[in-house]
């Protein structure tokens, strides 16, 4: 198992350093222009200076290598730095937002409290009811309660959140007051009735996210739950004259929960970088948001390192999800 | 003598402040939202307005202009003028006089090696500054003594008041900035995020495309402001959220910038929480008339370039398309209580702009009745009107964005009664307006018939502005496709015209000049006036002082802001 | 030397009673007991139809402006209020332009589905020929589940919003700003969304090509093309007809979710998500805008789950007949 993780780790290298060139090479192609959204007013000339000190001239390919030297080479010593007061990384260039014209790591590292706060606690919300609501319905198939589950989840699945945000906002902050519309991303929770507000605050787009992760998740527990409900094993248990709640809750959920476990594995770069549309609504302000800033300021270093995260997450807990696979399911052996 | 002064305010604060509500700080948090986030807070290295205006509070320049389009002092006692003798008779040098006893928020003295400094900054070969059009034709500034600043232009300049005027050109602190020149710049991340200012505020936490945090500058130069201890500086969301949360919630103070329909700002107002307040500045919505030919049949270095046009040359024709416009439909349709109907390429100021009869009628039959007069008629039954045999069937571009598409829908309705064939196209903004010479998409290159979109100028003189009507001006292959002439509109009367406007320094004599200039643009064919926009902004009832100002940044007098009680 | 022994009477094969049952009436019978699966069937039929047909019977330009009809409700509003300014005309309204909401509806639905089918079907193309060919030829098993995972570790909405905002002008120009929009829209949901696909057909494949008929095949000198069509692919038809009915829903919320971020399709160009996306700001006064494409999308993405659940327990023959 060991020799097999270590295998996989080696081997994303090179995935990741190509997925790295895919997405330069696609960014390289944009006809879109970091300086677009400066006004009429600045004329070309300004702008044609602009463009060259941020370097937007050079040749793809040094651009790229820049890009690879600062990430790999740079970054890492300035997180040493950081964290060992050392000063390796002093007077060389990091990556650099051409919007903010400043680093791009410290504006990623700066948003990444809020996201984790709303997206992250509306992963574990969601978690917590979805798989209790797909155990149960699974139990009574087909009895007015799956039925009832199954017709909510389905509308938490089809309902975009562009549209149960705004209407959240409308009914608790504009009707009844109770929430605040905007995100407040300077609170600081230090007591009682700060946490209060930060729950307040939090409330409404934790609902919204819950609403669709829960959808997603209790549909594979159920589904998970039939397929050993159906098993030889269960027979045998019940056979064997064990309390339902032990055939069910011990035996079965246990099996039930393997491929579950690497699904919500999998789902977890999704709380880094998936809540765009959420975070904008609300004005959370964390990474999906910046992305969707950058994008339109076709900020290309930012745009670049913010994806390559993304992927590197993602190719990080494939790989975690496959080893608890193994871990969890004895039958499974990877050689 | 400073220590005094202080001292003298601080006790007569204290002394008043159970009077009067004037204390520095007494008000608590004043909380602005943006709907477009700030990124930097240096202007000189970002041209947008949210981040020209977020730090309008922070750093000032010498003078600015107030919500009427005046020059007002702003570190200095007096604008210089020929007649008080601060701008020289031959009109080549401009000396300004700062108010001594100013201090930097940090403490240290404001003096003219700062405002020398900014200019080498910005003027920095290699600094990409976003501003070099203020310090365009300076040839030196320098400093004779410690309040004294000097700047020499190259050549006879009538309108002076580029350099550090206006919240676009704010003066940087030398001592914070002075490892920051050039290549340099965009290294100063702390300095980029921080910068030490005179203005009422001071940052203290900054997060790029976020929030702001600001407290009160405790050197403020006046003793009882501002009234505020702390400002929340929100970013990001919708024009539609920031509304909402002035005007309906009321969890903000001040909402920038609501590009919204008329009747959901009217339905917002509702909420009772908040007022719309609306100013006009010289932004114009307008169809650019192509003066050369933009047929595809052409190469790529004829298309747009080679004069006349086929048909849009014709007096009668871009007459009758203007005629048959109905501007006040335009105006409540796309932008209500920050619109205006307005056929002058300058809107404002009041001393440039231009009358023009009929504008606000929409006459379809008159138009009709032009070209018919003209003898542009329907000679082959298709329902489409032909000049010499060539239909008046035109391609009609502009960028995407909802209000510019219902224009666009509107306007090819009322073309279409008059007989000519439109064709709809919308460009995404970022290529449109972006200058890549490799497009042929761009609002430069022009290979349409006509195109929309608005346009304004910095400041209140529009000499600039109006040169963007010269013969040399009009993008080509040869230019790269840079030029402000996007319509290769070009009349010898009009170049002379204004070539005489750069020599005159009387005000009254400008303005006929300009309007002159404006007349011949709108009756020779460059452009089709549609909407003079202005700029719609909206603060809680409970905030008092805003003056809404389209000529310098909208939080120009943030320092007089204060909680109505 | 060829002499017919009649066969002895215990031999005789007995000829069967009742005609065979084909293997796709079962499923059609288990199907039938599936009463949300039939609902689901039923409306997509019905959306489909209307979406198709609908702008015959109601033929008004969803496009045409009618500034004096601005802003009027549907006409169910009379009931309850007697002052609306509601119209036959207008069934289910106008917008603040004056334009033909049930228009609206008809064709943005017709966009909606489109982008919807065509982004399934050939993210079904793909993953099916990637999964099938991974699982049956050996060699290239290696090479194209590499590529699978390559392309799961792509971030797909950022990796979607980048591709619109790259590619939105280049494709507009060639193929008008409909067209082009379709293309990019459709293409970028399929290329993110084939990997599950083909991951499922491969292991499929990969446990049917052992099994003995697939022998059998092989040992009468079955071409593998032929092998594939005739005894595979049948075979693996289950689980892709599931993730049909998944795409299908994955296709149309996400271009509903490019509309609301202001990347999809041209202004002009009415769709379900974006005339949800542009009625946001009027929800209070004129909540019907945002509930009639809001519920359609919901109802369509709801029944095509539905469709997707009944097909999967019809179609599992260890299920079927439970």
């Amino acid at each position: 198992m060991l020799t097999y993780a270590i295998r996989r780790l080696f081997l994303s290298i090179p995935t990741l350093l190509f997925i790295s060139f895919v997405i330069f090479m696609l960014l390289q192609l944009a006809p879109g222009d970091p300086m677009a959204q400066v006004p009429l007013t600045v004329p070309p000339e300004v702008k044609q200076k602009m463009r060259e000190a941020l370097g937007v001239g050079e040749p793809a390919l040094v651009q790229y290598w820049k890009w690879l030297v600062q990430v790999f080479w740079i970054e890492p010593q300035v997180a040493i730095d950081a964290m060992f007061g050392t000063n390796w990384s002093e007077g060389k260039q990091r990556v650099i937002s051409w919007q903010t014209r400043s680093p791009v790591m410290d504006i990623v590292i700066q948003r990444i409290p809020q996201t984790l706060w709303v997206v992250g606690v509306a992963y574990v919300v969601a978690i917590l009811i979805a798989l209790p609501i797909g155990i149960y319905s699974a139990y009574r198939q087909y009895s007015v309660f799956d039925q009832a589950g199954t017709f909510v989840t389905m509308i938490g699945f089809s309902i975009p959140p562009f549209f149960t945000g705004p209407l959240l906002i409308v009914i608790f902050s504009v009707q009844l007051g109770w929430f605040p519309s905007i995100y407040d991303t300077t609170h600081v929770v230090n007591d009682w009735a700060s946490f209060k507000e930060q729950l307040q605050q939090m409330i409404m787009p934790v609902m919204v996210l819950a609403l669709q992760i829960t959808a997603m998740l209790s549909r594979y527990m159920r589904a998970s739950m039939l397929d050993n409900l159906g098993q030889d094993y269960v027979r045998t248990a019940r056979a064997k004259g064990l309390s339902e709640s032990a055939v069910v809750l011990v035996h079965v959920l246990r099996n039930s929960m393997i491929p579950v476990v690497t699904v919500i594995a999998l789902g977890i770069p999704s709380i880094f970088g998936g809540a765009i549309i959420t975070e904008n609504v609300f004005k959370v302000n964390g990474i999906g948001q910046l992305l969707l800033t950058w994008l339109f300021a076709n900020d290309l270093p930012g745009v670049m390192t913010l994806t390559f995260i993304f992927a590197v997450l993602i190719v990080l807990f494939n790989l975690i999800a496959d080893i608890l696979y193994g871990l969890l399911d004895p039958r499974i052996r990877y050689d | 003598m400073k220590l005094k002064s202080l001292m003298l305010g601080a006790a007569a604060s204290f002394a008043l402040a159970p009077a009067a509500f004037a204390e520095r700080g007494g008000d608590g948090e004043v909380k602005i939202i943006y709907w477009q986030a700030p990124s930097i807070l240096n202007p000189f290295l970002s041209g947008g307005t949210k981040d020209v205006e977020s730090a309008s509070m922070i750093i000032e320049p010498l003078a600015r202009y107030n919500e009427k389009g005046e020059l007002v002092p702003w570190l200095v006692n007096e604008v210089p003028t020929v007649a008080n003798g601060g701008v020289s008779e031959d009109l080549t040098s401009i000396t300004w006089k700062l108010t001594p006893g100013i201090t930097w928020s940090d403490g240290s003295a404001f003096t003219s090696a700062d405002v020398a400094f900014t200019y080498e900054y910005c003027s920095h070969p290699e600094g990409g500054c976003a501003q070099l059009t203020k310090f365009e034709g300076v040839k030196s500034v320098e400093t004779p003594d410690d309040t004294t600043v000097v700047i020499t232009f190259e050549s006879p300049t009538p309108n002076p008041y580029g350099p550090f005027v206006g919240g676009e050109s704010p003066i940087l602190q030398k001592a914070q900035f002075a490892s920051c020149l050039g290549a340099a710049s965009s290294t100063c991340t702390e300095q980029n995020f921080n910068p030490i200012g005179t203005g009422p505020f001071v940052v203290d936490e900054f997060k790029p495309n976020d929030v702001i945090v600001m407290s009160a500058n405790q050197n403020y130069r006046v003793a009882d402001k501002p009234a505020f201890a702390k400002v929340t500086f929100k970013g990001g969301g919708s024009a539609a959220a920031s509304g909402t949360a002035v005007m309906e919630t009321g969890e903000f103070d001040y909402a920038w910038n609501l590009q919204l329909a008329p009747d959901v700002i009217a339905k917002m107002q509702e909420g009772g929480k908040g007022t719309p307040v609306a100013g006009f500045g010289p932004l114009l919505e307008r169809i650019m008339l192509n003066n050369t030919n933009p047929s595809p049949d052409l190469g790529p270095d004829e298309r747009s370039v080679i004069r006349p046009h086929p048909f849009l040359s014709d007096p009668a024709v871009y007459k009758a398309m203007s005629m048959a416009i109905d501007r006040p439909l335009l105006v409540e349709v796309g932008y209500g209580q920050a619109g205006r109907v307005s056929c002058s390429w300058v809107p404002a100021p009041e001393a440039f702009a231009i009358d023009v009869e009929g504008c606000d009628v929409q006459d379809i039959a008159g138009a009709n009745k032009m070209l018919d007069d003209a003898g542009i008629v329907d000679t082959d039954g298709d329902g489409i009107r032909e000049k010499d045999g060539v239909p008046l069937s035109i391609l009609y571009q502009t960028s995407t964005n909802a209000v510019r598409q219902d224009f666009q829908a509107l306007i090819k309705e009322w073309w279409g009664e008059i007989g000519m064939e439109v064709e709809l196209r919308n460009i995404d903004g970022s290529v449109f307006f972006g200058g890549d010479a490799g497009s042929p998409d761009t609002f430069q290159k022009f290979y349409a018939d006509v195109e929309m979109y608005a346009n304004t100028f910095n400041g209140t003189d529009p000499q600039a502005y109006l040169g963007n009507g010269l013969c040399d001006k009009a993008p080509r292959p040869d230019s790269q496709w840079q030029g402000e002439n996007i319509s290769r509109f070009c009349s010898e009367e009009f170049d002379a015209l204004h070539a005489k406007l750069s020599a005159t320094a009387d005000m009254a004599e400008r303005s006929r000049i300009g309007k002159e200039l404006g007349t011949i643009a709108f009756e020779q064919g460059m452009m089709i006036p549609l909407v003079h926009r202005g700029r719609l902004s909206a603060h809680s009832n409970s905030l008092g002082g805003v003056v809404l100002n389209v000529w310098d940044s909208e939080l120009w007098n943030v320092a007089d802001w204060h909680r109505i009680k | 030397m060829t002499e017919t022994i009649a066969p002895i009477e215990a031999l005789k094969d007995k000829g069967p009673d009742k005609p065979p049952r084909s293997r796709w009436k079962d499923v059609w019978d288990q199907f039938k007991k599936h009463k949300g699966a039939m609902f689901g069937l039923g409306f997509l039929m019905f959306i489909t139809l209307a979406v198709l047909i609908g702008p015959f019977l109601w033929d008004a330009d969803p496009q045409k402006i009618d500034i004096r009809n601005k802003n009027m409700r549907p006409i169910y509003t009379a009931i309850w209020d007697g002052d609306a300014k509601v119209g036959w005309n207008k069934p289910l309204g106008s917008d603040q332009l004056g334009r033909d909401q049930m228009a609206q509806i008809l064709s943005g639905g017709r966009a909606s589905m489109a982008v919807g089918w065509a982004a399934m079907v050939l993210s079904l193309l793909i993953g099916t020929a990637i999964g099938v060919a991974a699982g049956f030829y050996k060699k290239l098993d290696g090479l194209l589940m590499r590529t699978t995972d390559l392309f799961l570790a792509l971030p797909v909405l950022p990796l979607l919003l980048l591709a619109v905002t790259l590619f939105r002008q280049p494709l507009t120009s060639t193929f008008g700003p409909e067209g082009g929009m379709f293309i990019l829209i459709v293409s970028i949901i399929a290329v993110t969304s084939w990997m599950p696909t083909a991951r499922i057909v491969r292991g499929d494949v990969l446990a049917i090509k052992e099994r003995e008929f697939v022998l059998a095949a092989r040992s009468i000198g079955t071409l593998p093309g032929k092998i594939i069509r005739r005894h595979l692919l049948p075979n693996v038809l289950s689980p892709i007809l599931v993730s049909a009915a998944l795409g299908l829903a994955t296709a149309i919320i996400t271009e509903s979710a490019l509309s609301f971020l202001g990347v999809g399709f041209p202004s002009d160009f009415p769709t379900w998500g974006k005339m949800l996306a542009d009625a946001v700001v009027r929800m209070e006064e004129y909540p019907e805008r945002v509930l009639l494409p809001g519920i359609a999308i919901s109802l369509t993405v709801l029944s095509v789950n539905y469709l997707g659940d009944g097909l999967r327990d019809a179609l599992d023959p260890r299920i079927r007949g439970r």
